[in-house]
């Protein structure tokens, strides 16, 4: 192996390169702190609470204004909190009573009643928020992270104590 | 001081000199060789050579694109700067700033209707120039890389376009920057932070518009300006090329650019600007009723320029439609000029008699195969129902790409096959793939409905 010599001002100009790319790479990250969002996730309200839920009827959807979902009240008596947001291209999805399907005034895409891609181009099925029910009954859904969903599962459903 | 200077004299020296510190030269030369002088040694006038090949300042060479894109971005500096001062840039404000410049500020509708309609115009104008330098091999060498700065360009004008479309701050503008933000959430990895830090958050807001004022007056115009000043020195470097004959001599002959090429621009810069501000005054342009982010219109459209996008959409999985399929289409854009070495044919409209044919014959089956998958995806070709045990990303994904490839792959075979040079075949596949994506496009904008159903506009 040949032992390459490095003459003083190559080293002194290498030493300056680096310390520009070092200079560009601090403005870099400072501009991208600088742009970076202002508002961030949980900015609809944190948490929800809808009351007890005895009092929305079965196979009901309501949709919650303010907090950007519909609380959906299954046949079955499982609750879901379907983010309105239709998870093609970010338009809000209107429920249709008519056919009992969420259908993106968009591009066409359909989901059913639990939020399952019944017609694409939506690639997965609508998103959700985190529901609970406690213990006095009352309905808390919390708005701060959505749950997404690959596969339509019944996994996220959630039953009143005792009717599961 | 000495009596022989009378005092008139002595005035109109001072006047002399200070106007000829401003203009050096006499605006009204005398002779080619003033003329050239003038050119010369004029800031503006600088951006062309002092002689000019005759043939090259034929209209039907250029069609004067090039000088249109850069009246069309005078006037939008003009009329935009002009809307900056009447326009309030915040979700309650903006919507009132449109009324406002509608109904009492005396012009402001004109001024709007011409920022608009410029706009608008300005990217038709740029994709017809694009063809033009195509279709005359306008991109030889040495001219390789100003053709990736006219593609910059290009994207910078959709940029700028795609940013002032929120800006009136209406149902319009909110679902069609909705939409089109979306798409970028597309991309792998990066297109998720890339979108928040567009948006400024999840969704469209006072952030939104916050970032997209300061993109569109700010920083797309400086980036244009940047970018289009060194395209446009570059094509005085490399000099333009000069239109052929297929089998005719190359033209040599030189005119002085004052007044050959300057009276021309000047004329036709006129009848632009008249027709400009005829159209805006007796069309205006959309305004709905103010954004409410709770209520998507039934059918939300993406802008007209997006519409192509838009409608590939809806044929393929997001990420092929939104990104691989255009980030392709980009790509074979920007290497085109790199491959076109196996036939010397810059100035040749259509690279020969034979060329053009293919040129019609594909752009012509580009739309019919178009319009036929269009139909038989609406009607019959169902392929993740089709293949349900694949993830709708290899059904109507790879699949799909997979097939159009083997059939482009298959009509450039064929062309070599009936002898065509491969520059020519080439050629004849860019036509076809912009012929189908122009086809999108007008499928987009006149045959999709409520739902974005198929619909006939004549039905």
């Amino acid at each position: 192996m040949s032992v390459k010599t490095l003459s003083r001002r190559d080293f002194i100009n290498l030493g300056w390169g680096a310390l520009g790319a070092f200079a560009v790479s601090e403005l870099t990250f400072a501009g991208l702190r600088f742009f970076s969002p202002r508002s961030s996730e949980g900015e609809f309200g944190g948490d929800f609470n809808l009351g007890s839920y005895q009092q929305y009827p079965s196979g009901s959807v309501t949709p919650v204004e303010n907090g950007r979902f519909y609380l959906v009240h299954l046949v079955d008596g499982g609750f879901l909190a379907i983010y309105r947001r239709c998870t093609h291209l970010g338009c809000v999805v209107p429920f249709d009573h008519a056919s009992e399907e969420f259908i993106c005034p968009c591009h066409g895409s359909a989901f059913t009643i639990e939020g399952d891609v019944l017609n694409p181009p939506a690639p997965r099925p609508l998103d959700l928020f985190n529901l609970s029910i406690n213990e006095a009954g009352e309905i808390i859904v919390d708005t701060s992270s959505t749950i997404e969903r690959n596969s339509p599962s019944k996994d996220h459903i959630v039953y009143p104590e005792g009717k599961s | 001081m000495s009596d022989k200077q009378s005092q008139p004299v002595e005035n109109s020296h001072f006047v002399k000199r200070i106007f000829h510190s401003i203009q050096r030269d006499s605006l009204t030369p005398s002779g080619d060789r003033e003329r050239m002088k003038m050119v010369m040694n004029s800031l503006i006038l600088h951006i062309h050579p002092s002689k000019v090949s005759k043939s090259s300042i034929k209209f039907t060479y250029t069609f004067g694109l090039g000088g249109l894109l850069l009246l069309l971005g005078s006037i939008l500096a003009v009329t935009g700067i002009m809307l900056i001062f009447v326009y309030t840039p915040s979700p309650d404000a903006a919507y009132k700033s449109m009324i406002i410049l509608r109904t009492e500020i005396p012009y402001g509708n004109l001024i709007r209707n011409l920022h608009h309609w410029s706009g608008n115009l300005m990217v038709v104008v740029a994709v017809l120039h694009l063809l033009r330098v195509f279709y005359t091999a306008g991109f030889t060498r040495p001219r390789e890389f100003n053709w990736a700065m006219g593609i910059a360009l290009l994207l910078l004008v959709i940029g700028a376009n795609f940013t002032g479309y929120l800006l009136p701050w209406d149902q319009l503008a909110y679902w069609a920057v909705t939409v089109g933000t979306n798409l970028l959430d597309y991309i792998p990895l990066i297109g998720e932070p890339i979108t928040r830090l567009l948006l400024g958050g999840p969704e469209v807001s006072a952030a939104t518009l916050t970032n997209f004022y300061g993109l569109h007056i700010a920083l797309i115009p400086l980036a244009i300006f940047a970018i289009a000043s060194f395209h446009i020195w570059r094509v005085r470097k490399d000099k333009i090329t000069t239109p052929r004959q297929i089998n005719g001599e190359e033209h040599t002959e030189k005119v002085t650019t004052i007044p050959h090429l300057v009276s021309m621009e000047f004329v036709f810069a006129l009848a632009w600007l008249a027709i400009l501000i005829t159209w805006s005054a007796f069309i205006n342009a959309p305004l709905e009723e103010a954004a409410n982010p709770s209520h998507s219109p039934n059918p939300a459209k993406a802008a007209w320029y997006f519409m192509g996008f838009q409608e590939l959409l809806l044929h393929f999985h997001p990420v092929f439609g939104a990104i691989i399929i255009p980030g392709l289409g980009l790509l074979a854009l920007l290497i085109l000029p790199y491959l076109d070495q196996d036939m010397d044919t810059a100035g040749i409209w259509f690279r020969s008699v034979r060329g053009k044919q293919i040129v019609s014959i594909s752009f012509l089956v580009g739309m019919a195969g178009t319009f036929i998958f269009v139909l038989l995806n609406e009607y019959w070709l169902d392929l993740p129902g089709w293949l349900p045990f694949l993830p709708s990303i290899i059904s109507n994904g790879w699949v799909p790409l997979a097939g159009i490839l083997l059939l482009l792959i298959g009509y450039f075979e064929l062309l070599r096959r009936l002898g065509n040079s491969i520059c020519e075949a080439r050629q004849a596949l860019f036509t076809l793939l912009f012929s189908s994506f122009f086809t999108f496009t007008i499928i987009g904008i006149f045959f999709r409905g409520e739902g974005m159903a198929l619909v006939f506009p004549w039905s």
